[in-house]
């Protein structure tokens, strides 16, 4: 009996402590600041000392299926889909295949949405706070199927245009030329 | 040739006697660690069943004082929306599937059905003990989900689209659905068991018409959950494809329904409540017969209205639906079966009343737990009767005033006479009598305590107050009402502190109970308390509905079962006639590993689909070994052979 | 009928002894020919189950204190099967009694509902109420595409005119329900229903979301405004104009601010470039008496705590954090609040 009790309370404390970053929803986020993105590397190139990589809070709207399923609502919200469609792409580049013209890193794709980038990127510099757009990279990644199973998000309530992504095989990201990704 | 033994009644079996020595070495569960989990007994089982679903109803309990505390003022900030989501919906999961199913119908129908049909043990007693591993089982992944962040949160209906794979990210609703597989297996076995061993295993003598009405109850409850639980297994377990495999059964856009999930869910919804309330009732019928000293009044109708309110409980699962936009003419269909089901009831509600009024009233404690549920559950009932009412019911719907009534009808109908039985049975589970002015301090803190907090949700409901919110504006004038309701939690928390002390305490040094000390009717009151391994020394036949009553002193008892090896006796369904023997299997390690392997499975397919290729073995290897043919034990040699 | 009615007075003095918000959202205190028929309809039923109640614990009572014999151990069974026979012609006359009570409540909720239910009229005003997490968008819809109204949160209705919603959900299933006019309809995905209700005592009619929706369900407030033909039709009037120009420089600034940060991506401001349809309409939005869906009052202070932390009011809203500039933030703020 008592050692029932004692197990009890060592499965609960064990529980507690496990707790999975899967679940977690932050809801209550910093609003945008204007300085993070200049933090992001975008090559190899830079001047000055050692590289700077994605900060490290960002890696939280990785893991949280929250984070991802809030992005990809954003996804249509924000008319991503208008150039992008379902991640085939149209106007604008696909982004469920291996080709990754400015970095397949979060904070690459984070970078690319607030700064822009030629030919028809708009800049969501002040327009979206930077939570968002951590989520938006972190579902836009999940379109190529670089999310864990568990994080990416199923099928949504919509007209089925493509596979979820949970069940998309990962796309191992390149960079434009076809050649393995230049990582810092 | 063997010397005749000299016939001992059951209930002088001391447990002294060569025959009693014999059964009890014969019919011993192993001890030990391994032996706790190879036990195939019912009584350990049942009192497992019965400890589990208390602790889960007391975890319940903190969770509803938690979300009292929250709304005990307007836009109180002691817990977020998101974490009282997940508490709602822990605690109205807990309660139904974890606490009223396995209490009322699995732990007192384990316990107390072989006993009083004059059976050793249980139909399929290793089915059995894996139903009671596998509740366990989806208990702890529940449970585990809540203190890993990955507790449901969508209501413990869950509805599609909000717990569909758009509004609910992560796992949390997988648990949910999965849990609902754990517990319903667990409830099917439960209720094969069941009723295999009420229509087979009576003792000889006892017809149908001579069944207690507890035995009437809990057969047609194991029908019912067989008919019920199927539909809620589909409904969640649609959801899971839905979630976890990418199918649109519940995806308008591309031609699913989102009401398919609510008429499958509330198809298995509404026996549900009766599969809490009609073992309530049984109990009550039980006590009003034995504390009144005559036997019950109306056992006929009452048994037709055990029967009938099984039947008519499927065709009312609509008016959980009435705001959906029904077409009128179906509403008016159920409406008028939903008042049609509160005729059985208030012909049992009538029936006790006959028989207390031509009766001697002894007001024991379990009686004045069931004089509490009269007045509890006919409150709850009667707002149950305005419910079905479309118009009423579309105001009502989804406010405080549903709240208040099915707590009214769920606790008043399943919680008290689940305390009367508990009052009433503990003596033969332990051997002592609980404490009577501990246990009228429960009756009376719990009693005020409830109806504090209860009533006064009617008010709100009635004043727009909606359900599962987490807070409330000032501007609704909603903040008075909210403090009283939260103000009898502490009344509830301190009757049931007192019950734990009391259960505690009398199980040490309660007054020693005998065979019988309430002098009631029922089978399992001729043996000793707590009863031996072999439950009868003899098995007993009867010739009357209250054998311990009218059996005249030398009623025959069974002889021709061998005590050497576990035979038990099976009987004929309607008239019991004895029919042939069968051997119990015995203690067995394999439910348990069967519900270890199973649990690993179904728990592993909500992360990947590979757990269900991978899974299969382990549970196949444990399946086989559970059934395993052993071959008969050999013939026992006569003396003469030798 | 007269007695009936006559029980209506107590309770609603008692109601009303308790204090009232300025929107009614009492079931009790109905303000609308259907909300009356359900008042009638439970005070019959409530009366009814009442003496059903005082009976059944009075025959409890009276069985009780008349068979009570007070002994510890247990007595000899009895047996009196004359009594029982006395009995059986009382159970089964209270069994009769139940059918036919039963069967009473049957017909009067029947016909309640047909009553509540029957409204119809050749020229109702429409209203299209679709539900999304967590707000209410209400339109008017119109043949003519230009005279089409589209707003958030607060309804318009005439009184004594039939109005006819059609329900439908963006995402989960809400339920619309205003306690003092008539019953709850589901919002469904999937399914567009017809409900028709009218309402007689002008005034504000305060309402919630009745189906659990998720994470701010608690916050998913509506309110019904019935007010004189000549008022609504002079609502209509203003709601169909563009939003109106800013008048002075601070208003003009807050508009640039409007246009140039986050506010565009989800709200629409007819007559400015914002035409984003995924939060509400905010084009007069200074007409509505409250904001965030009936949580908070449309005041300056109440609209830049909105604007700047709603997560912090309603946790999990899909309206961001704005972290503005104090001088923005006070021109935004006066812009908004020339939206008439």
């Amino acid at each position: 009996m008592r050692r029932c009790i004692q197990f009890g309370f060592l499965f609960t404390i064990a529980l507690l402590l496990a707790s999975c970053k899967r679940e977690d929803r932050t809801l209550r986020q910093p609003p945008p600041a204007d300085e993070t993105v200049n933090t992001i590397q975008i090559s190899g190139l830079n001047p000055g000392a050692n590289s700077i990589s994605t900060p490290p809070n960002s890696n939280m709207y990785q893991e949280s299926a929250y984070a991802v399923s809030e992005g990809q609502k954003l996804f249509e919200q924000y008319n991503c889909v208008g150039c992008h469609a379902h991640g085939g792409g149209g106007i604008g580049p696909p982004l469920m295949d291996r080709n990754w013209i400015y970095g397949s890193e979060p904070g690459n794709i984070f970078a690319t949405i607030m700064q822009g980038r030629p030919n028809g990127m708009p800049s969501f510099r002040n327009r979206i706070p930077e939570y968002q757009a951590w989520e938006l990279a972190a579902y836009v990644r999940s379109l190529a199927g670089l999310l864990p199973k568990g994080v990416s998000p199923n099928r949504p309530d919509e007209m089925n245009v493509k596979p979820a992504e949970s069940s998309t095989p990962e796309q191992t990201p390149t960079g434009i030329t076809g050649q393995p990704e230049d990582k810092k | 040739m063997a010397v005749a033994e000299p016939i001992i009644p059951n209930d002088q079996d001391t447990g002294q006697s060569e025959l009693a020595h014999r059964l009890a070495r014969t019919w011993r569960q192993s001890g030990g660690f391994w032996g706790w989990f190879s036990n195939t007994h019912h009584t350990d089982i049942g009192i497992r069943f019965m400890v589990t679903a208390f602790i889960f109803f007391l975890l319940a309990g903190i969770l509803a004082a938690m979300m009292r505390l929250q709304l005990i003022r307007p836009e109180n900030s002691l817990m977020g929306p998101d974490l009282y989501n997940q508490i709602f919906t822990m605690h109205g999961s807990t309660m139904i599937f974890l606490f009223a199913v396995p209490m009322m119908f699995q732990g007192f129908g384990v316990y107390v059905v072989p006993l009083m049909c004059g059976a050793r043990n249980i139909a399929f007693p290793r089915l059995n003990a894996f139903s009671y591993y596998l509740y366990v089982g989806g208990a702890l992944v529940l449970w585990g989900g809540l203190l890993t962040n990955t507790g449901p949160d969508v209501g413990w209906f869950a509805y599609v689209p909000l717990s569909g794979p758009a509004y609910s990210p992560g796992h949390r609703a997988d648990i949910w659905s999965q849990m609902i597989t754990f517990t319903e297996v667990s409830a099917l076995g439960v209720a094969i068991c069941l009723a295999t061993t009420i229509l087979r295993h009576r003792a000889p003598g006892m017809t149908l018409n001579r069944m207690p009405i507890l035995l009437w109850e809990k057969l047609v409850i194991s029908m019912m959950v067989i008919f019920a639980m199927p539909a809620v297994m589909i409904a969640s377990g649609l959801l899971l494809l839905d979630r976890l495999v990418g199918t649109h059964f519940f995806n308008p856009a591309e031609g699913g329904d989102v009401l398919l999930y609510q008429h499958l869910f509330w198809f298995f919804g509404h026996p549900e409540v009766y599969i809490i309330f009609l073992p309530g009732a049984a109990i009550i019928s039980t006590l009003v017969e034995c504390f009144s000293r005559r036997r019950i009044f109306g056992y006929t109708p009452i048994v037709v209205s055990v029967v009938a309110t099984g039947f008519v409980g499927f065709s009312v699962w609509v008016h959980h639906m009435f705001a959906t936009g029904l077409p009128q003419l179906s509403e008016s269909f159920f409406t008028a079966a939903s008042l049609m089901i509160v005729i059985p009831t208030g012909v049992q509600f009538f029936c006790w009343v006959a028989t207390i009024w031509n009766g001697r009233l002894q007001l024991r404690l379990p009686m004045l737990w069931a004089f509490g549920f009269f007045f509890v559950f006919l409150i709850g009932g009667l707002s149950g009767v305005m419910l079905a009412s479309v118009p009423l019911d579309l105001q009502v719907h989804d406010t405080y005033f549903v709240v208040a009534h099915f707590h009214y009808v769920l606790i008043g109908g399943a919680l008290f006479p689940m305390f009367a039985g508990i009052y009433f049975w503990f003596p033969k589970m332990t051997g002592r009598i609980a404490d009577e002015t501990l246990g009228k301090w429960h009756f009376w803190l719990f009693f005020i305590g409830f109806n504090i907090t209860f009533f006064t949700l009617h008010f709100l409901g009635l004043r727009g107050m909606p359900r599962r919110v987490y807070t409330y504006s000032p501007d609704m004038h909603w903040h008075r009402l909210n403090l009283l309701a939260s103000s009898g939690v502490i009344f509830m928390t301190a009757g049931l502190l007192v019950f734990l002390a009391n259960m505690l305490r009398s199980r040490k040094s309660g007054e020693i109970a005998g065979n019988n000390p309430w002098g009631d009717a029922g089978l399992e009151w001729s043996v000793s308390s707590p009863p031996p391994a072999y439950n009868f020394l003899h098995i007993p036949t009867v010739s009357g509905r209250d054998p311990l009553w009218e059996d005249p002193p030398d009623q025959p008892i069974v002889v021709g079962l061998r005590d050497d090896i576990r035979e038990t006796l099976v009987t004929h369904s309607l008239d019991a006639d004895p029919q042939y023997k069968e051997e119990d299997p015995g203690p067995s390690i394999w439910p348990f590993l069967a519900a270890l392997t199973v649990s690993a499975t179904f728990v592993g397919s909500i992360f990947t689909p590979w757990a269900v290729p991978i899974g299969a073995p382990p549970v196949i290897v444990t399946l086989l070994g559970w059934l395993w043919p052993r071959g008969h034990s050999p013939a026992p040699r006569l003396a003469g052979e030798l | 009928m007269k007695l009936l009615e006559l029980s209506f007075i107590p309770a609603r003095l008692v109601i009303q002894a308790m204090p009232l918000n300025p929107g009614s959202h009492l079931v009790l205190h109905a303000g609308a020919p259907q909300g009356r028929n359900i008042e009638w309809l439970y005070w019959s039923i409530f009366w009814v189950l009442v003496a059903v109640f005082v009976l059944m614990i009075a025959a409890f009572t009276r069985a009780g204190a008349r068979s009570h014999v007070s002994a510890w151990k247990p007595l000899p069974i009895i047996e009196n099967d004359e009594a029982d026979r006395r009995a059986a012609w009382a159970v089964w006359s209270a069994v009769g009694v139940t059918v036919i009570t039963l069967f009473v409540i049957l017909v009067i909720s029947v016909v309640t509902g047909k009553r509540v239910e029957g409204l119809t009229s050749k020229n109702p005003v429409t209203v299209q109420i679709t539900g999304h997490q967590w707000w209410w968008e209400v339109t008017y819809p119109n043949s003519q595409a230009d005279q089409t109204i589209t707003t958030a949160n607060e309804i318009h209705i005439p009184i004594n005119t039939r109005v006819v919603v059609l329900t439908n959900s963006a995402d989960v299933i809400h339920s619309f329900w205003a306690p003092s006019i008539t019953g709850k309809r589901d919002l469904l995905p999937g399914y567009s229903s017809a409900f028709w209700f009218e309402v007689d005592k002008a005034g504000i009619y305060h309402g919630q979301c009745a189906e659990f929706c998720g994470l701010q369900h608690a916050h998913m407030g509506f309110s019904v405004i019935a007010e004189p033909v000549d008022k609504f039709d002079a609502w209509k009037r203003q709601q169909l104009k563009p939003a109106s120009d800013p008048s002075d420089a601070e208003a003009s600034r807050g508009r640039d601010v409007f246009l140039t940060h986050a506010c565009l991506m989800c709200h629409t401001i007819r007559g400015t470039d914002a035409g984003s349809r995924f939060g509400p309409d905010l084009t007069h939005v200074a007409s509505r008496n409250m904001i965030a869906a009936e949580t908070l009052p449309n005041t300056a202070g109440a609209l830049g705590g909105w604007i700047v932390d709603p997560q912090r009011i309603k946790p999990g809203t899909k309206m961001t954090p704005n972290a503005l500039a104090p001088d923005d933030l006070q021109a935004l703020i006066v812009y908004l609040r020339s939206l008439e």
